[in-house]
């Protein structure tokens, strides 16, 4: 039972303060990249820490759907935190909730974002809701299709099962429908986090722009909640990401020496991954909005030929 | 029993009103109060008969060959009983202020028969075991449904909508006729008891022949696709009460007779059988939705949802077919449990939003959601139990329609295991195609909740809009509960299934689904996976509160002020700039092109330059491809066929005395060789 409560602790913890700073650690090593000085890495929680003092107008036109949806956001996206394997092998609470419930998790969060932009009756609310909507729904097959094969491996859905499992044979990542998996896991990720080339989470162009259009209308604390569980959003699935496809250095107790070393394994793979996310981004423009659906076939393809392969090899 | 007899009263006093024509404000509500009491009785009598384990039957011999009015009330018809009378009882709630309010006052007594009427033969729809009465329980159901959709009979689309339904039920209940007969032919009874497991002795020809002939004929009913034409057209005419009841519980009685057939007619069917189920399964779903995001009728749209859910229901009773024929009962036991609770679970959220819909058209007199917005100011308890029915109906955590699809993906999953062969593939690739499915559904009910209820309204009507009254808030209201119940108290939920699954495949099913005292969801195992809706909702809860109570203890400081939202540096921000239905869905009909086949045409009027346009006409459609493609052709053919045998009606007696003298030759000679 003590065992359990430190583990949601840390891993609450975990999440809550870990992700501002990958987010900012992608943000600095992409300016690097362009030759630009950039921010700290420190600069989202500093923006956090901002943006949680300042005042805040809400729309007239808007309901109490507005004032909920950074709550509900908040909280979802925390949960499926608290469901994932981030340093240990057996997530806190993965008992309650398998993938199939972080990604679900995650899609009430996002309904209630999209219902917030429609909220404020202005264009951009609608325009960014709507292309989230899209975006995200023709990624779920893809998604949920390399989620399955990567299940199907372990015989579960459960994750902390799926991690032991994928510890069990650490090498396994160079298995074709393993690799496949996690491209196919890697396209989605990139699209669900609303990066380049799928979305550009720096622009506020109306033409380009989709997160932002949706939380055009927010500000103040608010802001700063969706903010926040939007860099969490992006360290959940990494973190899924990295742990089922390179377990690696997962702990399997809640000690301290073993949390330490795991922690720094963990931050490791992250960085790693958030690395390639950089380049992706650096390499590629921004695709136009209805390109997107092919790159996502793709991926849907991809995921296709990792099913198809586990019953080759 | 007694619930019959209400029901039955019920019809008898609401004839009688409309005979005498003399009508007072109690006379609907009187009418009402005995259907409740009708709901409330059966629901107590299907309450027990699921959960005491005990079998009510009772029988009447009619005096006519092979026709007894015999009625059993075993779990699988206890099941369905159960979901009409949640439904009855809250749709009667709602009609005592709707049938007044939106009725034309001589006519609620017909009205009220009809709907009393419906009931009462839906209950022996559910109940009746044996093959003609179960027959002529469907056809009084059909009828009488009939007579609700067309009850606005001014309106053409009304009269289009009903005719169509009425052709296209005669053209299913003569197919299931069919396949009832030759499934009594081979048991040499009619009784339901009789045919139990009938299809293991059939040969296979005889038996694939009735299997098809049954699931078109109750598919028709369900409208799985390509069978669906007429229920977009004829749920959203109806009145709103009959149009939750026909999307939630009158097409149910299509996948009671499918479960009726596939799992307690027949035992093991071969491979084909569950394959086509489970195709037709995700056609039905995956075109269902995407129809939907298409619509901006209100209850079109929904209509069309109750299309994808037939195709959810579909999905799990056809891997419970495959899981069966591969030889793994537990697999199939999952998988049929999914189905049904599927079944109850669209029940309940599509009653409610339908419910909900009806009251937005009564207040904003229209079903155009173009026409809508800004409601959730005017009327806030029908938006908050629309948005309850909506996130239920797209599968989110943690209400009922969550539970159902997380069952279905744990079947479809657990499926990949059943057989080695290749088959193994459609497993996986079906439960990708639910996510499709369901990420297209969330998407459709932002757009449909979003611009109905949110921002400025865009009519004068919705700004005039006020909340209806307090029964119909109150039907919304135990309806919303029901999903919230269903969805956090699943697991509690699940024995109740135990006994149908003991009926058709001998073993009780929860002990395998239920861990935790009840609080925990399992796909057959803990290590194959686990859901607790229940934990989730009170973390959901708790950590909700994290930021607010952050908020309180150090945010009190920081202002908060109402403004414009940005129009842009217009002046001021008006429902003209408001995102439309048709522009949220606009990506996704580009992306569908090939299957909507769009076509738009835009006239704009110019004085000086075209880029300054005076007025601009824009008009869009999408081709409905069933109908151009198929029925068209069809309705051709059939006319074609129909003006030839023209020929052969000359109108000339003595022609006609022939066909009587020949027809009558012929039948003698058939008899004498027979």
């Amino acid at each position: 039972m003590i065992e359990q409560v430190v583990g949601v602790v840390t891993q609450m913890a975990l999440v809550l303060f870990l992700s501002p700073l990958i987010a900012g650690f992608i943000r600095t090593l992409k300016a690097r990249l362009q030759t630009r000085r950039g921010p700290s890495v420190l600069q989202p929680y500093r923006d956090l820490y901002k943006l949680w003092r300042k005042g805040m107008v809400i729309p007239e036109t808007a309901s109490w759907i507005f004032t909920a949806t950074p709550y509900v956001l908040f909280a979802t996206t925390l949960l499926a935190g608290l469901l994932i394997p981030a340093i240990s092998a057996q997530a806190p609470l993965s008992l309650f909730g398998g993938v199939l419930a972080v990604v679900y998790l995650l899609a009430l969060g996002r309904f209630f974002l999209a219902l917030g932009g429609l909220d404020t009756g202005s264009s951009f609310g609608g325009l960014g809701s709507s292309r989230e909507m899209t975006i995200s729904a023709i990624a779920e097959p893809a998604l949920m299709l390399a989620v399955f094969t990567v299940a199907l491996g372990a015989g579960s859905t459960n994750l902390s099962v799926v991690a032991q499992s994928a510890l069990g044979q650490s090498w396994r990542f160079l298995a074709p429908s393993q690799m496949l998996a996690f491209a196919a896991l890697f396209i989605a990720l990139i699209a669900e986090t609303g990066r380049i080339p799928v979305d550009n989470p720096a622009t506020h162009l109306e033409l380009t722009m989709i997160h932002e259009a949706m939380i055009l209308e927010y500000s103040g604390p608010y802001l700063g909640l969706i903010e926040w569980s939007a860099a969490m959003k992006q360290l959940v699935l990494m973190a899924l990401l990295v742990n089922v496809f390179f377990p690696f250095g997962l702990s399997s107790d809640w000690s301290p020496t073993a949390i330490l070393i795991s922690l720094l394994w963990f931050s490791a793979k992250l960085l790693v991954l958030a690395a390639a996310v950089v380049l992706v981004e650096t390499t590629n423009a921004k695709l136009r909005l209805f390109r997107v659906p092919e790159l996502l076939a793709v991926a849907f393809v991809l995921s296709a030929m990792a099913l198809i392969s586990t019953f080759l090899f | 029993m007694a619930g019959l007899l209400a029901y039955a009263l019920g019809m008898a006093a609401g004839l009688a009103g409309y005979a005498w024509k003399r009508t007072g404000a109690w006379f609907p509500k009187l009418l009402c109060f005995l259907s409740l009491t009708g709901a409330l009785l059966e629901l107590a009598a299907s309450l027990g008969a699921l959960f005491s384990r005990s079998e009510l039957a009772w029988s009447l011999s009619s005096g006519i060959p092979y026709l007894t009015y015999s009625v059993r009330l075993d779990p699988l018809s206890a099941y369905f009983v159960l979901a009409l009378s949640l439904l009855a009882a809250a749709a009667s709630v709602y009609s005592f202020d709707y049938i007044p309010r939106s009725l034309p006052g001589d006519s609620s007594g017909v009205f009220s028969f009809f709907l009393n009427l419906l009931l009462l033969s839906l209950t022996l729809v559910f109940t009746a075991s044996s093959v003609l009465f179960f027959l002529i329980a469907w056809e009084l159901m059909t009828v009488s449904a009939y007579f609700l959709v067309v009850f606005h009979h001014e309106s053409e689309e009304s009269r289009k909508g009903g005719l169509l339904y009425l052709l296209m039920s005669r053209g299913g209940s003569g197919m299931m006729l069919i396949g009832f007969l030759l499934l009594a032919v081979g048991a040499g009874s009619l009784d339901f008891t009789a045919l139990h497991g009938i299809g293991q002795t059939l040969t296979p020809s005889f038996g694939a022949a009735a299997f098809l002939l049954l699931f078109l004929g109750f598919g028709v009913k369900a409208g799985i696709i390509p069978l669906h034409i007429w229920l977009p057209a004829a749920h959203p005419v109806a009145p709103s009460n009959i149009s939750a009841l026909m999307s939630g519980i009158v097409i149910k009685a299509g996948i009671y007779g499918m479960a009726r057939v596939f799992f307690d007619f027949y035992g093991a069917l071969p491979v084909w059988a569950g394959m086509s189920v489970l195709v037709i399964g995700i056609v039905s779903a995956l075109l269902g939705v995407l129809y939907a995001l298409m619509e901006h009728d209100l209850k079109r749209l929904l209509a069309y949802h109750s299309i994808e859910n037939i195709g959810i229901i579909l999905m799990g009773f056809g891997a419970a077919l495959l899981f069966r024929s591969f030889g793994y009962p537990k697999l199939a036991a999952l998988a049929l449990v999914a189905g049904l609770f599927h079944a109850l679970n669209h029940a309940v959220f599509k009653c409610l939003l339908f419910l909900s819909a009806g009251g937005v058209l009564q207040a904003a007199h229209t079903r155009n959601m173009e026409q809508m917005g800004g409601l959730i100011r005017r009327m806030p308890s029908t938006a908050l139990f629309f948005l309850v029915g909506a996130i239920a109906i797209s599968g989110l955590p943690p209400l009922n329609g969550f539970v159902s699809e997380w069952l279905t993906y744990q079947a479809l999953l657990s499926g990949y295991g059943a057989t080695p062969t290749l088959t193994r593939l459609a497993f996986p690739v079906a439960g990708a195609l639910l996510a499709l499915t369901a990420a297209l559904a969330a998407a459709c009910f932002v757009k449909a909740f979003g611009i109905t209820f949110l921002a400025l309204p865009r009519g004068e009507e919705a700004a005039k809009a006020r909340e209806v009254s307090f029964s119909m808030r109150s039907a919304m209201a135990a309806l919303a509960l029901v999903c919230v119940l269903l969805g956090l108290g699943a697991a509690w939920f699940l024995p109740v299934f135990d006994p149908i699954i003991q009926q058709v495949l001998g073993f009780a099913v929860s002990p395998n689904l239920v861990a935790g005292n009840g609080l925990i969801l399992t796909a057959g195992s803990l290590r194959s996976g686990s859901v607790s809706t229940a934990v989730m909702a009170v973390l959901l809860m708790l950590l909700g509160a994290m930021p607010l109570l952050g908020w309180l203890v150090w945010g009190r400081k920081s202002t908060r002020a109402a403004g414009p939202a940005w129009d842009c540096g217009l002046p001021g921000l008006t429902a003209e700039n408001e995102y439309t239905a048709t522009a949220f869905s606009k990506p996704l009909r580009m992306i569908f092109a090939a299957l909507f086949r769009p076509r738009r045409e835009i006239q704009a009027e110019f004085e000086v330059s075209p880029y300054y346009p005076k007025a601009i006409r824009f008009e869009s459609e999408i081709e409905p491809t069933f109908e151009k493609h198929v029925y068209d052709p069809l309705r051709h053919s059939v006319l074609a066929a129909a003006s030839w045998m023209r020929r052969i009606q000359t109108g000339s007696i003595h022609a006609y005395l022939t066909y009587i003298f020949v027809t009558l030759v012929l039948l003698l000679l058939f008899g004498v060789r027979g």
